[in-house]
């Protein structure tokens, strides 16, 4: 079968899946904003708190994803549903470049704008909201950027647990040994994740404060 | 040296009694005693790493006083709420540390934004400033990077100078500057302060810029009050430490001299 036909015949389909990919990544990335950034800045003020954090996430890192797939199956709740447990692993994944980008940000301000912001009177939280967090916004977009673009690639496996995606149609034609097929689902994801990052690319320059020279 | 003669009326603004401070088993300040009034620019001088600095810090609480005590107005630094406090205190430092993601404007106004003023009286403010600072008000619109090292620095000053605190704190804020704009900034910075009388705590250690400011001078060295006095007091002074630091200068002129 021709690549083309395919694509038309299962057009209705592989929207679908297409939607349930960017449902797993965009949930799974808004859940790990929500714990990256505030571990990110935690560990910016606890100085003793960013090895141990740091050092759990660099661990979820190296597991491989079928593997923590497989770990988190016995999982209550989370285990009753594939999409769930995608979700999860996809958010655990995304954690490190998060949560290390959000530190580097911070932590790479100008002394000498933290020192006159303090001297001034800035309480810490609105040293963190004016003047941190502001000029770590490049950094951090950077890290979300590098999050959703992996995210959108491992998704692909979930479909190995039953989770749905574009992974399904990757699966599909490997078994059928079907080049068109995977080629189906390989290139929406592909094409997803050069819109993601063209489109977070395009917000990261917005947000690069303005250096002196 | 003898102490200067202090005006009975003015009261002391800053004062450090046996302040001493250490920080991993160093003691980089000990016995402090200081006093600085209103109206008068004390210059600690002294070397890198004499403790100046720190001694600056400890005013304003980015650093903690370990033994002894600092009083502004009367009052321990301690006893203060800190946020209070700084906002108490004006404070500009030779890196400026202007925020790169503000206008000018915003950069001088934050603290009046903070403190809940409106819209107009901030703008009417900024525009004061700038111009006490010796600035054209048409720069408010500019960022930080798109203004010279002097006009940063004078926007430091302007923004130190933003909630009209009666005292400053100086940590060698025309240090970076080529000599001419140095030498600018410092009579202007004069000639405000004549209007302005605050009372200035102003770190340097260049000796000439401490000639040109002073009221009175003090020299700290490793961590100890050498002597204090004023700019006469302190060139005819027959301490051996005060007279190396200003033969070290003399030299240096002589050096320029011979060349």
């Amino acid at each position: 079968m021709n690549f083309w036909t395919f694509i038309s015949q299962n057009r209705l389909e592989i929207a679908d899946l297409t939607l349930e990919h960017l449902w797993m990544v965009g949930i799974s990335t808004l859940l790990a904003l929500v714990v990256g950034i505030p571990l990110g800045i935690l560990i910016s003020r606890r100085h003793a708190l960013r090895k141990p954090v740091i050092a759990f996430a660099n661990i979820v890192q190296t597991i491989p994803s079928l593997a923590l797939f497989g770990f988190l199956l016995p999982a209550p709740w989370i285990g009753a549903r594939a999409t769930r447990l995608a979700i999860l692993a996809l958010m655990l994944y995304a954690l490190l470049p998060l949560i290390r980008n959000t530190y580097a940000g911070i932590t790479g301000v100008d002394r000498a704008v933290i020192q006159a912001a303090r001297g001034m009177g800035l309480t810490e939280w609105q040293l963190l909201f004016k003047v941190q967090m502001p000029l770590a916004a490049s950094v951090i977009l950077a890290g979300v950027r590098v999050a959703i673009v992996i995210s959108i690639g491992l998704a692909t496996i979930a479909a190995a647990i039953g989770a749905g995606g574009l992974g399904e149609l990757i699966f599909r034609g490997l078994a059928m040994v079907n080049n068109s097929v995977i080629l189906a689902g390989a290139i929406p994801a592909a094409l997803m994740a050069l819109a993601a990052d063209t489109l977070l690319g395009w917000l990261e320059k917005r947000f690069t404060p303005q250096r002196a020279d | 040296m003898s102490m200067a003669p202090q005006s009975p009326r003015s009261e002391s603004v800053i004062e450090f009694r046996d302040v001493e401070y250490a920080s991993g088993g160093r003691k980089i300040l000990c016995a402090l005693n200081l006093a600085i009034n209103g109206g008068e620019i004390l210059v600690l001088l002294g070397r890198s790493g004499s403790g100046k600095t720190t001694a600056l810090k400890l005013v304003n609480r980015l650093l903690t006083v370990s033994r002894g005590e600092i009083r502004v107005d009367g009052r321990d630094v301690k006893d203060w709420d800190v946020i209070k406090l700084r906002r108490h205190i004006g404070y500009a430092i030779q890196d400026v540390g202007l925020f790169p993601h503000y206008t000018v404007e915003r950069n001088i106004g934050l603290i009046l934004s903070l403190e809940r003023w409106d819209k107009e009286k901030i703008y009417a403010r900024v525009q004061e400033l700038l111009r006490l600072a010796g600035l054209n008000p048409d720069l408010a619109a500019r960022y930080p990077n798109q203004l010279s090292g002097g006009q940063r620095q004078r926007v430091g000053v302007a923004r130190a100078l933003a909630a009209d605190p009666p005292i400053l704190l100086m940590d060698e804020p025309f240090g970076a500057l080529d000599p001419l704009t140095r030498a600018d900034l410092q009579r202007e910075f004069l000639s405000l302060q004549r209007k302005l009388q605050k009372a200035v705590l102003f770190v340097t250690h260049d000796l000439h810029e401490a000639l040109r400011l002073g009221s009175r001078i003090a020299l700290l060295e490793a961590g100890k009050l050498v002597a204090v006095g004023s700019p006469e007091e302190f060139l005819g002074s027959s301490d051996p430490l005060v007279k190396k630091y200003v033969e070290a200068f003399g030299s240096l002129e002589e050096a320029r001299g011979k060349k």
